[in-house]
């Protein structure tokens, strides 16, 4: 490739050597007259340091050509890199901007210069910043000795590039810069730095041959041949002279020190780093580890396993051909080689590839679950924040239980190692740290080892309930909910596969569950009487039981729970019409659910031949006796038979000194109710200012309901529907028939 | 090759767990050895040795230890077959069944992972290991309760040469500075209290233990009036072997090489499970 060298123009020449007259003040420069006005002033304060982002702007918007020695904008945000730059390092968007500009050959060589000098990272360098800066360099725009710093700077700063794919496959034009005398010690140490077993080829041999033979034997051209011969050896004929100590000139430049002084100032290694400096930490505080990185590695298969010959790669079916992991993009490339797949090196890159996971799901093979298992539950161990003294890097740990999670919840199904890891962890949680991200894990636990570890999770799960938020106890029950109908979507799932399901992991699901709902049962009722019945927190109780309400039909298993009184009274006496119309919707799917069983068990199907309990139904009737008698018949004092019901003598409730008390919980009088009642009386009666609810009744009682149902209280309607019996409809029917 | 093994002794070891390895074969050492050494740079002029050492292992379902020697080239002449030995690891496992009962065949359990040398060198082999055979590495820590265990059990055995004291390490809690307490016991003295304590021989149990242990305890409050058992015990010393809580072992008599590694082994497999 031929390059242009740009000639200098004279004119050029002199800004750049001018620097030092700008510093004696002697010129009338009319920017720098109205610096110091403005200083005296001292409005602006013209030598206030310039923020990062100011200079950032600058040089990306500033067009056209400045001089150095005229422009004292330029210098101030120069400095301002610069100074940064040395001090803290810059954060990676500042690449991209600065190395093109430095490329570029907008500004002199001095500039460019002096940039490129203070491009010190803070923490990483994104690689599409290299490439920008290297296609720059391939229009050969900025001078020989910039294009010379550029290669000595990427050479320092190579480990700290995040990802280097696409500047491996810029091989070839590295390669090509050979032919430059000045560039090629420098370029062959990038080579060095770049070359894989792929990019030895006979040409490039040849080659490094040729300017051998032209220039001698040089020891920069010696490294690269005998890295050469390391990968082939079959390439690479001539034997290279014994071991030299360096190959390479020490080409760090000026960034060595500062990369080391900023990193010093930050009093910690960079990650990077890690495995080139010894840890120096006081005696039993945490060391920086080069092993247990929270890092999810990048899918790569491992040609390690495949020996010497890189051509015959052999996988499960014995096929010749397999294809790498690493070019797996599209679900459709994915299933036309489902069958010749390389697997990951390291099965923890499943996690964030979701084509992998779909091969998880389909293939049973346990040495891929396995592998997962040892590698979650080593990272889980090691980085939990409140298991492990002196670990503080939170915000980590918790994105990588968000992964664990999404990873779930596309596999619909939990894996064994998170599962245990919470087993370990709950006693010490705190309930804060990374929460909702533990619950969702809790969600997904597997009934299997459910019934291992579950009190180990129920008495510390109870003891963070007691003591916490009203959000929080909202949060567990939500999480509850969710490990309830994972259970038993998991069951129905298992009914449909396997015709023949064994009786003993049904009936074990069914105790499990069964544990779980008074589990709730238990910790709801408590829950209600700490934070005084509140709606929020009902509403999530009432959630949860609309889950269990519908289990029979629904999901197949064979099991009825009913709210225990304190949910199901504190719900009927509620205050609001949401928390009644739920709890109606609830008692009618109960019903449904009964009336199901009863119907099945009478027909003697094969299927779901099961019999509730007498006293499930005993139970039920109380509770429908309790609410008939207190939404509809106004007779709840009396008629209620449930020992924790709302039984009471006459004599006590006159004490209450409550005129109408037999009717003041129907759907009339209700508090919950009230807003409805008030409402329709306004708009059946609009001139009368007394809300005389005893007007409605009779006809006006069943155009109440219809105004009712036609607010949405659906719940309301399928109930009254379904338990209530109204002698005035069936007459109605009758007479219609 | 038992010099091989007496290779162990005197140094001063970092222990690690390890994961099972996946696909790890043995044919294939020289291999590995070969790719070790690509990954650890063309520049430095180091050997790696891969050798699988049978000798070292406690039961015959214990896969055979594996031994990584990276040695340097002498900077004398380049025949010279003096290699200076820069660093060492051992993956082993002595008595491991718990771990290997119900491996499937690909995996290779080898549950303890010791090394000596700079540090730098076990990230890189440590790395490679990791990418390669999708295996987990993880600094084996020694609960304060584990290392009473070995104190006792250690001062039990009986060794022919002169034995060193017993020392027992402490560090004490929240305080400003932080303050090393180090006990030491005259190793006859520790083995007559361990023989009157101990009941059973061949069999130890957690009371033995505790009442070995309080019984130092209550003789150093006598002396000091300080309760060790407040302090948290870091380290622990006797003629067999040294032990400290972050991992770090020395073994000082060759017959109880074995010993010494089954019990880390069964805490390596602890940490892994």
């Amino acid at each position: 490739m031929q390059r242009r060298r740009i000639s200098m123009t004279p004119k050029h020449q002199k800004g750049q050597t001018d620097l030092s007259s700008w510093r004696k003040g002697g010129t009338t420069d009319p920017e720098k007259s109205l610096k110091i006005l403005q200083f005296a002033d001292g409005e602006k304060n013209e030598s206030q340091e310039v923020s990062l982002e100011q200079a950032l702007n600058y040089f990306a918007n500033e067009r056209g050509r400045v001089l150095l020695n005229k422009s004292s904008v330029l210098q101030k945000h120069l400095a301002a890199v610069e100074t940064i730059g040395l001090q803290q390092g810059l954060p990676p968007e500042g690449f991209e901007i600065l190395l093109s500009v430095a490329l570029s050959g907008r500004f002199v060589d001095a500039v460019n210069t002096r940039l490129l000098k203070s491009l010190i990272p803070a923490s990483e360098i994104p690689q599409s910043s290299v490439i920008t800066a290297v296609s720059w360099l391939c229009v050969s725009k900025c001078s020989d000795n910039v294009q010379l710093l550029f290669i000595k700077w990427l050479i320092t700063v190579f480990d700290f590039i995040d990802c280097k794919e696409q500047l491996r496959a810029l091989y070839g034009y590295f390669f090509s810069l050979l032919q430059d005398d000045r560039m090629c010690p420098y370029v062959s140490h990038l080579l060095y730095l770049l070359t894989r077993k792929e990019n030895v080829k006979p040409f490039r041999v040849r080659r490094l041959l040729d300017l051998q033979a032209k220039t001698g034997m040089q020891s920069h051209l010696q490294a690269l041949l005998s890295l050469y011969k390391l990968f082939r050896p079959e390439l690479v004929t001539i034997t290279l002279p014994g071991k030299m100590k360096t190959y390479f000139r020490n080409s760090d430049g000026p960034w060595k020190a500062a990369i080391n002084a900023v990193r010093q100032r930050k009093q910690q290694p960079s990650p990077l780093f890690q495995t080139l400096f010894l840890s120096t930490s006081q005696p039993r505080s945490r060391k920086r580890k080069w092993n247990v990185q929270l890092v999810i590695p990048a899918s790569s298969a491992n040609t390690n396993h495949l020996g010497g010959n890189r051509g015959k790669s052999l996988d499960l079916n014995c096929q010749k051909v397999s294809f790498p992991v690493e070019q797996l993009q599209t679900f459709p490339q994915f299933l036309q080689n489902i069958h010749q797949l390389e697997l990951p090196a390291q099965m923890a890159s499943v996690l964030t590839n979701p084509l992998l996971l779909h091969y998880m799901n389909c293939v049973k093979d346990e040495s891929i679950y396995l592998r997962l298992y040892y590698w979650m539950g080593q990272m889980l161990q090691e980085e939990c924040t409140w298991c492990v003294a002196d670990n503080s890097n939170e915000e980590e740990f918790k994105s990588f239980l968000e992964t664990i999670y999404k990873t779930e919840c596309f596999l619909q199904e939990g894996f064994c190692a998170s599962a245990e890891f919470l087993c370990n962890c709950l006693p010490l949680w705190d309930g804060c740290c990374c929460r909702s991200q533990i619950l969702g894990l809790v969600s997904w636990i597997p009934p299997s080892i459910f019934s291992e570890i579950g009190s180990q999770l129920y008495d510390p799960l109870a003891q963070l309930f007691f003591t916490s938020s009203l959000y929080f106890k909202c949060s567990v029950l939500e999480s509850l909910k969710e490990l309830l109908q994972n259970w038993l979507n998991c069951n129905a799932v298992h009914l449909e596969s396997e015709l023949n399901s064994s009786n003993t992991t049904l009936s074990g699901l069914v105790n499990l569950v069964a544990q779980l709902i008074h589990f709730v049962g238990w910790i709801s009722t408590a829950a209600l009487r700490l934070e005084h019945n509140s709606m929020f927190l009902m509403f999530f109780i009432l959630n949860f039981y609309e889950t269990v309400c519908d289990m029979y039909l629904e999901y197949k298993l064979p099991l009825l729970i009913l709210p225990p009184a304190g949910v199901f009274y504190t719900a009927l006496l509620s205050m609001d019409s949401v928390t009644l119309n739920q709890l109606c919707y609830i008692m009618y799917r109960y019903r449904t659910n009964l009336v199901a069983a009863k119907e099945n068990e009478r027909s003697k199907k094969k299927i779901l031949q099961f019999k509730f309990s007498n006293r499930t139904y005993q139970e039920y009737n109380q509770y429908i006796t309790a609410m008939v008698g207190c939404l509809w018949t106004s007779r709840v004092f009396q008629k209620d038979i449930h020992p924790q019901g709302l039984r009471m003598d006459d004599e006590l409730l006159e004490k209450t000194a409550v005129k109408e008390f037999k009717s003041s919980f129907n759907v009339v009088h209700h508090p919950a109710m009230m807003c409805y009642s008030v409402d329709f009386l306004k708009q059946a009666y609009p001139d009368d200012t007394t809300y005389n609810f005893k007007l409605i009744k009779g006809k006006k009682w069943d155009w109440y309901l219809q105004y009712l149902y036609a607010q949405g209280l659906n719940g309301l309607k399928v109930f009254i529907e379904s338990s209530i019996n109204r002698i005035s409809l069936r007459k109605a029917e009758n007479e219609e028939a | 090759n038992p010099q091989r093994v007496v290779s162990l002794l005197h140094k001063a070891w970092a222990l690690y767990s390890v994961t099972p390895l996946f696909r790890f074969s043995r044919a294939r050492l020289q291999n590995y050895a070969r790719l070790l050494r690509v990954q650890i740079g063309a520049e430095l002029d180091i050997k790696v040795v891969l050798s699988s050492v049978p000798d070292l292992r406690g039961s015959q379902q214990d896969q055979a230890a594996i031994l990584v020697e990276l040695s340097q080239r002498s900077q004398g002449s380049p025949r010279s077959s003096e290699d200076k030995l820069v660093w060492s690891g051992w993956f082993c496992s002595v008595c491991g069944d718990e771990l290997s009962e119900n491996m499937p065949e690909d995996f290779a359990c080898l549950p303890l992972f010791l090394t000596n040398g700079a540090e730098t060198y076990t990230a890189i082999v440590g790395n490679w290991f990791q990418k390669t055979f999708d295996c987990c590495f993880r600094r084996l820590s020694v609960s304060p309760l584990n290392l009473s265990w070995m104190a006792a059990m250690w001062t039990g055995c009986s060794v022919d040469k002169a034995a060193s004291a017993l020392e027992l390490v402490f560090s004490v809690p929240r305080l400003p500075h932080s303050l090393d307490i180090s006990y030491a016991i005259h190793p006859e003295d520790a083995k007559a209290l361990w023989d009157t304590v101990q009941t059973t021989p061949g069999e130890i149990t957690q009371e033995e233990v505790d009442v070995f242990m309080d019984c130092l305890y209550s003789h150093f409050h006598r002396h000091f009036k300080i309760h060790l058992s407040a302090a948290t015990l870091v380290k622990v010393s006797t003629s067999i072997a040294s032990l400290h809580c972050d991992g770090i072992l020395k073994i000082l008599q060759s017959q109880y090489i074995s010993g010494v590694l089954m019990l880390l082994t069964e805490l390596a497999i602890s940490q892994i499970k």
